[in-house]
């Protein structure tokens, strides 16, 4: 039971937290129609935490057998602490420009939309309801940032470079998606299979962008782990304290 | 190719960051000037099957693709459509609003022309 609640929040502290990373570029977008795709990439994130956290608190109350004074969707979100997030460390990096943006939001949907379909066939109908909704949204997702990263890759000098850079910055932290930890090894998901899958799939994508492979790719290459149990890097902070500003001033605030 | 110290801010994008600037060392900017110089596409939504496309707005755009997963972004948020046409607005040619006189006015006094003005044998209906 335990580890199905740990599994619920890491999936839902993911699409939280890069939901609320997204979201930063609202007002702010390249130009007015990406702003727009990304904040609704964003808010769809968003509505897959709440399913998830929504489950997480019918089971921990549950546990706890408080189904009133108990954990809810809120509590969940706007007060655990940093240490008790389980999000995978690529979802809390930093927005950078466009080209890290959009290169984070590949490799997570890339993730995302592979995950997502074992996560259908889940022996718990909730998680497999969820999953299933959630495989529309992240089907589009895909194939938007696939697109743009084909579309900066093999466009100019600049955008070319700007990519190589994203690479850089953010390939270190994709291979903690297919480590398990404890509370995910239950869940019966072929992580050897997955990571393959994705692998073949982003060097297809970046032979199409014109892009060297990634680093490393197929072989060993170290790759930055902790997230998934807690240990965070230092931005999650950060976002925490934004996000969970008002409940944490105004405790129990409605608006 | 320049290094320069990568520095992140939280919250707020900086200007550079935005990834619009027209950057002078390469010669096709991919998003050139905050989509300045992508054309402009107008937008043709069907509300639902059987019904007609209707010009919805415009938007910027580099290409056909990106113009139809644009007007899926910014147009259909609220189900607002389930199909969707795009069209370089270059391609569409306008009559001339100064021409309005001649080209509509004369149709103002030919009631003749509606067909309410003809007396209708009673079968048939829906005229």
């Amino acid at each position: 039971m335990s580890n199905l609640i740990d599994y619920t929040l890491h999936l839902a502290d993911n699409s939280l937290i890069l939901g609320q990373r997204n979201a930063e570029w609202c007002g702010h977008g390249p130009v007015l129609e990406q702003d727009i795709a990304i904040t609704n990439i964003s808010l769809d994130l968003i509505g897959q935490a709440r399913n998830y956290y929504q489950y997480a608190a019918q089971l921990i109350n549950q546990l706890t057998n408080k189904p009133i004074t108990g954990a809810t969707e809120d509590s969940l979100a706007y007060l655990r602490t940093e240490r008790e997030f389980k999000n995978c460390l690529l979802t809390e990096l930093p927005n950078g420009d466009w080209a890290q943006t959009i290169l984070r939001q590949y490799f997570f949907s890339q993730y995302q939309f592979l995950f997502l379909q074992y996560l259908q066939k889940s022996k718990d109908e909730q998680l497999s309801a969820i999953a299933a909704k959630s495989l529309k949204e992240v089907t589009y997702h895909l194939r938007w940032s696939r697109e743009w990263v084909i579309r900066l890759g093999d466009g100019t000098e600049e955008s070319h470079f700007r990519m190589i850079k994203a690479v850089d910055e953010l390939w270190r932290y994709t291979g903690e998606m297919f480590i398990p930890v404890t509370y995910e090894i239950e869940a019966g998901i072929d992580f050897n299979n997955l990571k393959a899958v994705w692998q073949t799939k982003v060097e297809e994508v970046f032979d199409e962008a014109s892009l060297p492979p990634p680093p490393g790719i197929g072989g060993s290459v170290f790759m930055q782990t902790g997230g998934k149990e807690g240990l965070h890097t230092e931005h999650l902070g950060f976002i925490l304290t934004e996000l969970q500003y008002m409940q944490r001033a105004y405790p129990g605030c409605e608006w | 190719m320049n290094n320069y110290l990568r520095k992140f801010y939280y919250g707020d994008i900086p200007e550079d960051k935005t990834g619009g600037e027209i950057n002078n060392s390469s010669k096709n900017p991919p998003l050139g000037g905050r989509g300045a110089d992508w054309p402009l596409w107008e937008v043709f939504i069907r509300s639902k099957q059987g019904l007609d496309h209707k010009h919805v707005g415009s938007l910027h755009a580099a290409d056909a693709q990106m113009a139809v997963e644009n007007a899926r972004d910014v147009y259909t948020r609220r189900q607002e459509g389930v199909s969707i046409w795009v069209v370089e607005s270059k391609h569409i040619h306008a009559s001339n609003p100064e021409e309005a006189g001649e080209l509509f006015e004369p149709a103002a006094d030919k009631i003749y022309r509606y067909p309410t003005f003809y007396q209708l044998p009673d079968e048939v209906n829906q005229m």
